[in-house]
């Protein structure tokens, strides 16, 4: 077939001697055409990054590497052929586009210094030409001022235009292949949906074949022609997109599709006449950074203004927003981490921003927060039973009983009583997260505040990690703040959202309410974004 | 998942040739100054014999000036110089810890407040800082660690506030907060232990340092004049450095391999607990 851009047959990448398997991919078969998307879909340790490294031949060697298998790529087969010739293939006829933009942009460089660059190495064209193409292909993709950005250094752009300029640098030399290894995934949802719009015309336009690197079915819902899913290193189905997604054969891939939250609320009673628990009045915070000596000058954010919510008993409470827009800070405000400047918390009637001493720390016992980074909110100096007992014990309980109390907690949220003698070091990240919900839970709160619980986690272990939090919520009848910035999980968990945005809340409502009839621009832009939008899985999960 | 710590602290210090050196060196340093009243139990003072004897079988490094054996001057002054060196370090590290702590947890006004104070102390060239402590003080045992303590706590306090300024905004502290903790718990149980490797990388050689400030100011007179040092036998055969070489060359050399053999060390104990750095 001439059409075929690359064809990966029987690939095998190896692992190190000591890893958990021998081969880090085993035996996988792709075949892109011009003009076509395959996504690679997997989750963490399914060895689709090093997919896309071994057509790039960037393996981490040098026990890591291609040790059988061919890939044809016009022609010639890309493990075979020499150093020199592959430094001619990267850049000008396949091209990488990186996941953290701020990393795989050079600092010290301009963006224009690194597109020609680029263009220089590759081409004999003069230097106005080369000029006059950068400024096109940034106009391409949609930068303004594209004469201003060959000028500009990758920190003074937006992570959205850092992307763009990436994607520039992938395209200008109008490669056959691009290998995407989770573009988006560093974005928010609003630019996500606008760099795979991007991404999608121009491939379009230039039939470019593209193998785009994944662990969100959304994005794939958006954009894939066919689906490759890979499941610790083994490719466990592949087929056109639809196929896939709607009809999918293999075990491992229907319980990933029926682990991705659906977009339609789930049915919930409402608490409306519930006691009140948590409200906040007119709540504010400001940053200040930089400033000269003694911190005078300097800028300022607004990082929470007014903000006014109400918890209800039993309730669960989502705050949904993207990067800065204030809602992490808000979470560290309710649970006194931080101090707010004016505005009131009222926790149970009694205002606690004023509280001080023993007052503060007696309110801390009834509202406990579960953190976001399961790897960075538990001291990896002490055992786990350590870390859950350490707080009834700072609270008076002595030393026996809340050791034994933090096993019975282990035991609740689905841990063995003999994690307790582990460090966190030894558990993967779905663990720790049961391991920072027991420590949350061994004050006996009345309130949770969770920031981003699972965003960290992969998809399977995430619906696992929410079903366990509303299982305990329900259990110990908690009431829930829930900060989160997907809006499929917030469909699901939560009664009412109040959405954010640069610090304000614009929108707040019932949760079914708001995705049926959004009122604000931004809650509507925000919804539109969703990845995968207009496919639903729910339908998919009620089949076995 | 669990990530492979394949070998032990001490496993990785081993695999460092030059650190199994320094740490070599600084053993028999160590024994010397143990053993020092042992082998030579009077006092390194006492005059034994001809001023000016070439090192010859009785006394192996030869006698000074006076007619003190050089080598019970060396052992006894291996006494000193690790003495003064640990001290004045754990004076300088309680300093330097607690300031640094403090301005890195708290952060805002306390932070400049204290940060303004070290870069005074910083600001002022080390070594005559020390010198004219001493001369104020009047030359002793302690006012030399005093003085040694006093010029170096800056660089522990600046390390260890950018150490407890990262650990500060982790989220395993902000849960510690949440808990309710005091402050003081967190500072001591939570944040400290997690920069514990860092602070002892940065003794370790504050040691190397502390021997070569008393050597100095042992060598300009300012040493204690009751106590035997390397530098004090240096300064004392300096004038005599054509006639008699051995009096000022010997102590030389046992500063120079202990001070060498302290950074190998500490070196050592730094590539040992970051092993990614080494293995690249």
């Amino acid at each position: 077939m001439t059409s075929t851009v690359l064809d990966i047959h029987d690939l095998h990448v190896s692992l190190p001697q000591n890893a958990d398997r021998p081969y880090a991919v085993e035996g996988l078969n792709i075949s892109i055409e011009r003009d076509q998307i395959v996504c690679v879909v997997g989750e963490s340790g399914s060895g689709k990054t090093l997919t896309g490294r071994a057509v790039m031949r960037l393996l981490p060697g040098p026990y890591v590497k291609a040790v059988g298998g061919r890939i044809d790529f016009g022609g010639e087969d890309l493990l075979k052929v020499s150093e020199a010739r592959m430094r001619q293939i990267r850049g000008d006829r396949i091209a990488m586009i990186f996941q953290e933009p701020m990393t795989a942009l050079n600092p010290l460089m301009t963006i224009g210094e690194q597109i020609d660059e680029l263009v220089r190495m590759h081409t004999r064209l003069p230097k106005p030409e080369r000029r006059a193409r950068a400024r096109a292909i940034l106009d391409d993709v949609g930068l303004p001022d594209p004469a201003g950005m060959l000028g500009a250094y990758p920190h003074e752009l937006s992570g959205g235009q850092r992307q763009r300029a990436m994607i520039a640098m992938a395209l200008i030399l109008e490669p056959e292949l691009i290998v995407a290894d989770e573009p988006t995934t560093a974005l928010d949802v609003t630019t996500q949906a606008q760099i795979l719009k991007l991404l999608k015309d121009l491939q379009a336009e230039h039939h470019t074949g593209v193998l785009y690197i994944t662990h969100d079915f959304g994005v794939v819902a958006d954009i894939a022609d066919r689906v490759e899913v890979m499941h610790r290193g083994i490719q466990v189905e592949s087929g056109p997109a639809e196929q896939v997604l709607n009809r999918p054969q293999d075990a491992y891939t229907r319980s990933l599709i029926s682990a991705v939250p659906s977009l339609i609320p789930a049915h919930r009673p409402l608490r409306v006449n519930a006691p009140v628990v948590l409200e906040t009045h007119a709540l504010c915070k400001t940053y200040r950074s930089g400033g000269g000596l003694f911190g005078i000058g300097g800028r300022t954010v607004d990082a929470v203004r007014d903000v006014s919510i109400r918890l209800r008993q039993g309730e669960t409470l989502g705050i949904v927003g993207e990067s800065g827009s204030g809602k992490s800070t808000l979470a560290r405000l309710v649970v006194r981490i931080i101090d707010s400047d004016s505005g009131t918390i009222n926790i149970d009637n009694t205002e606690i921003t004023s509280l001080r001493g023993a007052n503060l720390r007696q309110m801390r016992r009834r509202v406990q927060m579960v953190f976001q980074d399961p790897f960075g909110s538990l001291n990896p100096r002490y055992r786990v039973g350590r870390l859950i007992a350490e707080g009834m014990i700072v609270h008076g309980t002595p030393s026996k009983e809340a050791y034994r109390r933090a096993d019975e907690l282990l035991d609740l949220v689905g841990l063995q009583a003999t994690a307790a003698n582990r460090f966190p070091h030894e558990f993967s990240g779905g663990q720790r997260q049961r391991i920072g919900l027991a420590r949350a839970l061994a004050l006996d709160p009345d309130i949770l505040v969770a920031d981003e619980p699972v965003s960290a986690l992969d998809v399977s272990v995430q619906a696992q990690v929410l079903d366990l939090l509303d299982e305990i919520r329900e259990r110990l009848k908690l009431s829930m703040l829930f900060i989160t910035h997907d809006l499929r999980v917030a469909a699901q968990v939560c009664d009412h959202i109040a959405v954010m945005s640069k610090g304000a809340v614009v929108e707040y409502g019932e949760t079914g309410q708001i995705f049926a009839n959004p009122t604000h621009p931004y809650t509507q832009e925000l919804l539109d974004a969703v990845p995968g939008r207009s496919w639903s899985p729910v339908l998919l999960a009620k089949s076995p | 998942m669990t990530p492979s710590t394949s070998s032990s602290f001490w496993q990785r210090y081993q695999r460092n040739r030059s650190a199994m050196f320094g740490l070599a060196i600084l053993s028999v340093t160590i024994l010397m100054s143990v053993l020092a009243p042992l082998i030579y139990p009077g006092s390194p003072f006492a005059l034994v014999g001809e001023p000016r004897t070439a090192p010859n079988a009785e006394f192996w490094l030869g006698t000074d000036t006076l007619g003190r054996d050089v080598m019970a001057g060396i052992f006894h002054g291996a006494r000193t110089s690790l003495m003064i060196g640990l001290t004045a370090t754990v004076v300088s590290l309680i300093i330097g810890v607690i300031v640094g702590g403090i301005a890195g947890y708290y952060g805002g006004t306390t932070d400049n407040v204290l940060m303004r104070l070290t870069e005074f102390f910083q600001t002022i060239p080390n070594f005559l800082f020390a010198i004219v402590l001493v001369a104020v003080m009047t030359p002793s045992i302690y006012s030399i660690i005093i003085a040694i303590a006093v010029v170096t706590w800056p660089a522990v306090a600046r390390l260890v506030r950018g150490e407890f300024m990262a650990l500060r905004n982790r989220e395993f502290v902000q849960a510690c907060i949440g808990i309710g903790m005091s402050d003081a718990r967190i500072l001591a149980l939570h944040i400290l232990p997690n920069c514990l490797a860092a602070i002892s990388v940065i003794g370790s050689l504050m040691v190397a340092t502390a021997i070569l400030v008393e050597s100095g100011l042992s060598f300009l007179g300012l040493g204690d004049p009751n106590v035997m040092s390397w530098g004090y036998l240096v300064g004392a055969g300096r004038t005599a450095l054509r006639t008699a070489w051995w009096v000022c060359t010997f102590p030389g050399i046992a500063i120079l391999l202990t001070v060498l053999a302290i950074n190998l060390v500490g070196e050592g104990l730094n590539d040992a607990s970051n092993p990614r750095l080494r293995d690249k």
